[in-house]
């Protein structure tokens, strides 16, 4: 990349600054035709007009024009990270409307892309707690229930996050979490303190369930991205069925 | 029903979500309000009419109507405020018993969960496409008539 921004031409900056954008986006979690729709209209800003782009969740495809040749960015690992994407489309419509020149637009991705935004790690265990919590209660548990549900939902969230960073397998990650939920629960409640089992281990896996996942999935399936949206559904099938088998696996006991 | 408790409740949870997913830090409070309005309606409509799948279909839509209202005035991507609010509506409750009783060899009550889960799930994606077509026909108007009285005071 550094090679291009040397000698190349404006127009090969203008791909960089594309792709970048675009893999940003698809690793933060955008949706498909959202990214899409993005580069587009980057490229559009830019004086290419017919231009063509195939976005898949595991990599873009972007041809500027019949002259120039087509560009291909490889996606390895999503995650979720909607900051991102607000900061991406903050900056693809800064460019769009003139204010910021290309080369800047260019230097303020690579800043986006490089820069952590996310919540420190306590935070996120805290808030996974809190909503497991709260859905202990709004799914009819018992105030009883309440601490054991705050601290299993947390826990599972905190081992999710660490077994993901070590292996890099989220369905791994995710039936370990399902199966650390599963036995945390029974334990408490064959300790005589917990009151109902399924609404302690319903409310402690709400954080690990894949909903960024099945709404992007549906709305890709609308918009036309085939593609997408099926591998995108069948990744949330997996981790749905990750989550299910790990929790019957304690259940079968 | 605890009606203040729910909506804070849910509040809170969607909040949560919003942290979970790292949603930009001044729209963590909006993000609870999608939640809460969602649920809110959900349950509402559940209470009156005992149907678990239109609710979860008015609960969507209202979050995909809120979420699309907020998207145009933060000018952010829609994602940002209807993933935190469409989570308590997810069948979780339902997919869990499924697997409960094909875990216990109960598979006659399972398909029944399953089959319901499924409906519900269906019931959210079809809440989310109706709403964004609307929007996408009110914002087309909104945008012609602005042009239209663009046009009329150059002329």
């Amino acid at each position: 990349m550094n090679q291009v921004n040397e000698t190349g031409s404006e127009q090969a900056r203008a791909l960089d600054c594309f792709l970048l954008a675009g893999k940003i986006m698809m690793e933060s979690g955008a949706e498909t035709y959202r990214i899409e729709d993005t580069m587009i209209r980057m490229a559009a800003s830019q004086k290419m007009v017919d231009c063509h782009c195939f976005i898949t969740p595991t990599g873009i495809m972007f041809s500027p024009s019949a002259e120039m040749a087509t560009r291909f960015v490889r996606i390895s690992n999503r995650s979720t990270d909607l900051e991102k994407v607000a900061l991406v489309n903050a900056a693809s419509r800064k460019l769009v409307s003139g204010e910021l020149t290309l080369r800047q637009t260019y230097e303020e991705l690579q800043l986006i892309d490089q820069t952590n935004y996310k919540f420190p790690i306590q935070i996120q265990v805290l808030a996974a707690a809190m909503a497991s919590g709260c859905f202990l209660i709004l799914l009819g548990g018992g105030w009883e229930d309440l601490p054991f549900a705050f601290i299993i939902g947390g826990t599972a969230f905190y081992i999710v996050d660490m077994i993901l960073e070590k292996t890099r397998v989220k369905f791994f990650a995710e039936f370990i979490g399902a199966l650390v939920i599963g036995s945390a629960a029974s334990l408490v409640i064959y300790a005589g303190f917990g009151q109902d089992l399924d609404t302690i281990i319903i409310g402690s896996v709400m954080p690990l369930v894949p909903g960024l996942l099945i709404t992007n999935a549906v709305r890709d399936l609308m918009a036309g991205h085939f593609v997408s949206g099926l591998s995108k559904g069948a990744e949330a099938f997996l981790t749905a069925f990750a989550i299910g088998a790990g929790i019957a696996l304690v259940l079968s006991f | 029903m605890n009606w203040p408790l729910e909506a804070f409740l849910s509040f809170l949870a969607a909040g949560a979500f919003g942290v979970v997913f790292n949603a930009p830090r001044r729209t963590l409070v909006s993000c609870g309000l999608v939640g809460m309005s969602g649920w809110l309606i959900y349950r509402m409509y559940f209470l009156a009419f005992e149907d678990s799948v239109q609710a979860t279909f008015a609960g969507a839509f209202a979050v995909a109507l809120v979420a699309h209202i907020l998207a145009k005035k933060f000018k952010m991507p829609m994602i940002v405020f209807s993933i935190a609010g469409i989570i308590p509506l997810v069948p979780g409750s339902k997919a869990y018993n499924a697997m409960r009783n094909i875990v216990e060899n109960n598979y006659l009550e399972a398909i029944a969960f399953a089959a319901d889960a499924l409906m519900v799930s269906g019931a959210i994606a079809m809440g989310l496409v109706f709403a964004e077509v609307l929007m996408q026909m009110v914002f087309k108007r909104q945008a012609k008539r602005t042009q239209k009285k663009i046009g009329m005071t150059r002329s």
